[in-house]
């Protein structure tokens, strides 16, 4: 085939990206949408083994296979509570490519300097969306502590990393070679750069550094694009580096902070909330399920406690026995709840319940003062009315689901401990608050046969 | 001057995307990212060339490890948003319940 058909072939694929994008943003067309993708991007890998360049093909086949066995054991086996590690992952393995593609473009023979400028970019961006995402991976998996990790010299050492960084770059160009040692040191330090930049971001921050790590993905694509003249690799790369940064904005924005300081600032690592005292009212859950029987309406808030609980599956069968009952029954969402964006969305969605009966933030809360129940189910920070009015509070500001004005308010709670960020929650002391202690699952079932 | 075409390419497409995703509902955000991060995985047709152009071992063991990584994240990307996007329904299609 040539290479003029190749990029005919390319145009399709992009034109299927673009369509898959658009579709994939209503729940009634997504599948399609991603199918329509994933055929694009067949088609485009087809297209490319016609390319007159590739000679053999016998180490292609091989990493095909490995790769699709690796890819399709990940995406069949892994359960929907460890998406967003299971989405940590893939972005990696996607950067890590990147910097390959990179790396390997340095024995093209025709590279002009503008090339090794891109090709540096991507090894940069590729590295550290691979490390970048194993470390999101080890805190978002529990295998290192998910606090945020800082130091005495951390800004130093990060400015005198950034700065070797460039220094390297530069000189790389300079004297460009596929063995010059400069190569070696930017990979290493680009690699060190994405484990300093993801160490000082704490748990509830990780839905920001998910799409901030997938956009890196994309832009890594870009940059190799540009290293290897390839079309197909721009657009799609920097379609998928724009979605990036728009998730991250929107998550942003739900927490009420830049992106600066969600990246710099060590946020939770940090405890400065003013302490609230008062006397919390436990309830069991024989009184939890008298109460939720007369109630007209109830709503559930989960948060990423719910997902530690795995506790989504007694939720839904909760939900319809009350909607049996004749209650209406919603699920109020908070854009930031949980690992990633649209976590609880999904866990909910594995559990069966329709998405009609998801409502965003800001559709319930005007409405929440006319709700008999809401059922906080390990949500902290995103129900904390700390935010509304405390001002000396470290999440003041943020944007919350404003559960203290329901006209009931159950709280799930493991035990009294303050939140993921370390603040505490005066909705706990509130007057019509019932704190429900134990596990959220257990707690569930047993208020769930208590109803039958 | 081809440098400035793809500069072009680049600047629509950076566009393109803002477009695109600017108005998808919470709900989807998590199979959005998952999809477009099995879109990135387009890096896999550079890697395609660099693993069979045969221009010295080290370019093909490096070509060879972007396939296999590449690979990873396209097919488990497409698969796994798949998986998601088949369990979001709309209240009333198909049965009620489900495992528990």
């Amino acid at each position: 085939m040539s290479i003029e058909l190749i990029n005919v072939v390319y145009i399709v694929a992009a034109a299927l990206f673009v369509f898959g994008l658009k579709q994939l943003g209503s729940p009634a067309t997504a599948v399609r949408g991603n199918l329509l993708s994933s055929v694009g991007m067949l088609i485009a890998v087809v297209a490319t083994l016609f390319n007159a360049e590739i000679l053999t093909f016998s180490w292609i086949i091989g990493a095909v296979i490995i790769g699709s066995i690796v890819g399709y054991v990940a995406a069949v086996k892994i359960e929907m509570t460890s998406m967003p590690e299971m989405v940590a992952l893939f972005n990696g393995s996607g950067g890590i490519a990147s910097l390959f593609v990179g790396w390997a473009a340095l024995y093209n023979f025709d590279n002009t300097l503008f090339t090794y400028v891109t090709i540096v970019i991507s090894v940069v961006i590729g590295g550290l969306t691979f490390t970048g995402s194993i470390l999101a991976w080890g805190k978002l998996s529990e295998v290192m502590p998910s606090r945020a990790i800082v130091f005495g010299a951390q800004r130093i050492f990060n400015g005198a990393l950034l700065l070797a960084l460039i220094v390297c770059s530069v000189l790389f160009c300079l004297d460009p070679s596929a063995t010059s040692p400069y190569l070696y040191a930017i990979i290493i330090l680009a690699c060190v750069f994405g484990v300093m930049a993801v160490l000082p971001i704490g748990g509830a921050d990780m839905p920001v550094v998910i799409s901030l790590l997938n956009s890196y993905s994309g832009l890594a694509a870009c940059a190799a694009g540009f290293a290897i003249h390839n079309n197909i690799l721009i657009v799609a790369g920097s379609m998928v580096g724009a979605a990036g940064i728009i998730l991250t904005n929107i998550m942003c924005k739900a927490m009420n902070r830049s992106l600066s300081n969600v990246l710099f600032s060590g946020f939770g690592a940090v405890k400065q909330a003013t302490r609230v005292e008062g006397e919390v009212k436990p309830i069991n859950a024989e009184d939890a399920a008298l109460i939720l029987e007369a109630a007209q309406s109830v709503t559930f808030v989960p948060g990423y406690g719910m997902a530690v609980a795995q506790a989504q599956h007694v939720v839904r069968e909760l939900g319809e026995l009350l909607e049996d009952n004749g209650a209406e029954v919603t699920y109020a969402i908070h854009p930031v709840a949980g690992r990633m964006p649209g976590h609880m969305n999904v866990l909910l969605a594995e559990a069966s319940v329709p998405y009609d009966q998801l409502v965003e933030m800001d559709d319930i809360n005007p409405r929440i003062d006319k709700i008999d129940v809401a059922v906080v189910i390990g949500a902290n920070d995103v129900v904390n009315p700390a935010a509304n009015d405390d001002e000396n509070s470290p999440i003041y500001g943020m944007p919350i689901i404003n559960v203290n004005q329901a006209r009931t308010v159950f709280v799930l709670k493991r035990s009294m401990a303050s939140g993921f960020s370390g603040v505490d929650n005066p909705l706990f002391f509130g007057e019509n608050t019932r704190m429900l202690f134990g596990d959220a699952k257990e707690s569930l079932s047993t208020v769930l046969n208590e109803l039958k | 001057m081809e440098a400035v075409l793809l500069g072009m390419v680049l600047m629509l497409s950076i566009f393109l995307g803002f477009e695109l995703i600017s108005k998808v509902p919470a709900t989807l955000h998590t199979p959005l990212m998952s999809g477009a991060n099995a879109i990135s995985g387009i890096t896999i047709v550079g890697a395609l060339i660099s693993a069979g152009n045969d221009l010295g071992t080290m370019s093909t063991i490096l070509g060879a490890l972007a396939v296999a990584f590449a690979t990873i994240n396209v097919v488990g990307g497409y698969l796994v948003t798949n998986r998601m996007l088949s369990m979001f329904k709309k209240k009333g299609s198909g049965q009620r319940g489900g495992k528990a």
